[in-house]
Formats: structure tokens, sequence, C-alpha cells
């Protein structure tokens, strides 16, 4: 009880942590910020259900004011911005990853976390973001889908990257990876 | 850990956390509910009076808060110029810049502790089916090691700065999910050698 407690809290804090040091640059100079890659790793080490508790902790904090979404903001205002629904995408993202990671124990981890990634980080939580999109700037889904297309293919590699952190991680601490536990 | 509460002390920072948040949804649910842009303009009128109140400092926070919002307006701008629905165009502008202010100030002027606090009586009800007090301790926990895992990462970047001429890249995750699990161990180690949960 207590390690699952303190891994849940303390992956909500690398959540944080990953979208507050910036300037990771990727091979061809494009800064990204990795807070999504934090968001699917959580779902890749903790499992579904601690993956996606996790990260209902790390948005709770933020809603109660604490600075943690990249770039420093926070507070409720950010619940009623037209990004709203990748927040509410971000603890389903984090489950179906950890879901499909947890039942998927055939193939090696690294492949799994990737495809895992893409499909729950990705696909699901894009999904959750343009309806959101949709509903606040009064679009319709087509619409608000052209707006978020461009960033679909760094969130991709990002998904990938979750995979190969994960297949590590899987190596150097396996008693850790409670996804595969 | 700083949050966004805003240190110029108004009077709202002594009004009820709760009462506030209801209130804040009522906004919110009128905001969308209202269709014309006289009615969205009076909204916004009276959001700018509220962060004018307090001060210019206030406002200037308030306005800070506000500003990724420029880049969706631009695109709600040039839609509805494009689409000639200019009207339409105002009232999405106006509905959202107010939905984002209004809750901006509840957060500007609600200290944390108000809030937990309202969180935990929120959690009250449900204290018989959920483990309320570890999800005290979970929020806590988080709270106290997002400021030692953010200096842990400051330390890596510098390590890395100080070993190779290029830019920190995406292989310092590794080492930082490596130092939160690491921690996670520890924390656990400590909270059973306690007594445990």
């Amino acid at each position: 009880m207590e390690r699952k407690i303190a891994l849940i809290a303390l992956f909500a804090a690398l959540i944080a942590v990953l979208g507050l040091i910036p300037k990771i640059t990727l091979a061809f100079g494009v800064p990204i910020t990795a807070q999504s890659l934090g968001v699917m790793l959580c779902g890749t080490v903790l499992g579904a259900r601690r993956g996606a508790l996790a990260v209902l902790l790390f948005l709770a904090l933020v809603a109660m004011g604490l600075p943690l979404l990249a770039g420093g903001r926070g507070g409720l205002g950010i619940f009623a911005g037209p990004t709203v629904g990748f927040l509410i995408g971000y603890p389903i993202a984090a489950f179906v990853t950890g879901f499909i990671v947890e039942r998927w124990a055939a193939a090696p981890i690294g492949l799994v976390a990737s495809v895992a990634s893409i499909i729950g980080g990705v696909f699901v939580l894009y999904v959750f973001g343009i309806i959101g999109m949709a509903v606040v700037l009064g679009k319709t889904f087509t619409e608000s889908a052209l707006l978020v297309t461009a960033f679909i293919p760094g969130d991709v590699l990002k998904a990938v990257l979750a995979g190969v952190v994960t297949a590590t991680l899987a190596k150097a601490r396996p008693a850790s990876v409670l996804s595969r536990g | 850990m700083i949050s966004l509460t805003s240190p110029i002390e108004t009077r709202a920072h002594h009004w009820r956390a709760g009462a506030k948040l209801a209130g804040l949804c009522a906004a919110t649910m009128v905001l969308f509910v209202l269709d014309s842009v006289a009615t969205q303009g009076l909204a916004f009128g009276l959001l700018l009076v509220l962060f004018a109140l307090p001060g210019r400092d206030f406002a200037a926070a308030g306005a800070a808060a506000l500003r990724p919002l420029v880049p969706f307006l631009a695109v709600i701008a040039l839609w509805h110029i494009v689409t000639g629905t200019p009207t339409e165009g105002a009232v999405i502008a106006l509905r959202m810049i107010s939905a984002v202010g209004f809750a901006t100030l509840l957060t500007m002027t609600t200290r944390l502790t108000d809030l937990v606090a309202v969180v935990t009586w929120g959690l009250k009800p449900v204290r018989r089916f959920l483990p309320t007090r570890v999800i005290e301790l979970a929020i806590a926990l988080t709270i106290r090691f997002t400021p030692v895992l953010i200096l842990k990462g400051k330390m890596l970047v510098l390590g890395w700065r100080a070993r190779s001429a290029k830019r920190p890249s995406w292989r310092i995750i590794f080492p930082m999910t490596l130092l939160a699990i690491d921690d996670a161990e520890h924390v656990a180690e400590a909270l059973k050698a306690r007594g445990g949960l």
C-alpha cells in the first residue's frame, strides 16, 4: 500500500517536473515539453488504475492553483480554456495506455509501451482534446481537429520515447514497473 | 511550493472558498447560456472591473494568466472574419475570456490551504467507501516532492551541461524517471518504518 501511494504521488510530481524543465531539444532542433510524455509514462509504468490516479492527483493540484502545467500555468482558469479537453483526456489516456500494457504481456515491453502510448496517449487524448476545443471555440469537430493536427507528429514521437524509457526502466528497476508486476 | 494565489490581499481572500467555487460554477453556467454580444460584453466588463479593483499589479498578474488565450483569439477572429460571422465570433471570444478570467480570479484570491480544506470537506461523504486519508497523504507527498524532483532535475541538466557542449536531449528523461522511482521507494520505506498507513 505505502509503495503504491508513494509511486502514485511521485509520478504525479514527475509529470510536473517534465513540464517545468524546458529546453529538451529533439535531434532536429524542435523544443518539446515532455508533460504528455509524463502522462504516457504513468500508464506504461504504473499500469491502468494507478497511472490514472497519478494523473488525477496531478490535475487536482493544478486545479487548486499550483503552477504545474508546462510554462508554469495552473489554476481553475485552465479548466475553462480551449485546452480543457486535453486535461480531461489525460487520466483516460493514462488508463488506456496502462490497460494495453497490462493485457498485452506477450510482446517485448518497449514495443508494447510505444504502441499503447500511441493508442492511449495520442489517439484517445486527441479525441478528448478535439471535443473540448470544439465546445469552447464553438467549432465543428473537423474544424477543431484541423487546429491540432500540427502537434500529432511530435506526440507520436513522444509515445515512441515513452516505449524506450519504459523498456530501460524495466531493465533497471523491474520491481517498480507495476504494469508488468 | 509557490501557488498562483495573489500576494496582493483582496477582500475576496477572506471569503469562504466553497462559496467562491459555487459562485464560479454558477457564473460559468450563465456564461454558456448568454448568447448576445451585449450580455457577454457586460460580463466581460464586470471581469475587467474585478481585475482592476485591487490595483495595477493584480491586473497585470491576471493579464499574464490570460495571455495563453491570445493564439486562440487570433484563430477565432480570423475564422469569423473569413466566414462573415463577426457577431458569433465576438460572443465565443468574450465567453472564453470571461470563463477563464473568472476562474483565474478564484485561483488568485484563494489560498492553497483553503482549497485543500474544500477537497477534504468534499470527500467527507465518501469517507466510508474511500480511504480519504490516503488521498490527503498523496496530495501532501506530491506537493512536497515536486520541488525536490525539480531541484534534482535541474542538477541533472547542470551535470549534462558540464559534460557536453550540446543541449540536454530527451535522454535526460530516463534518469529523471529513475530518480522519481527511487525517491518513491525510499518514501514508502520511511512510511512503513513510521507505522505505515
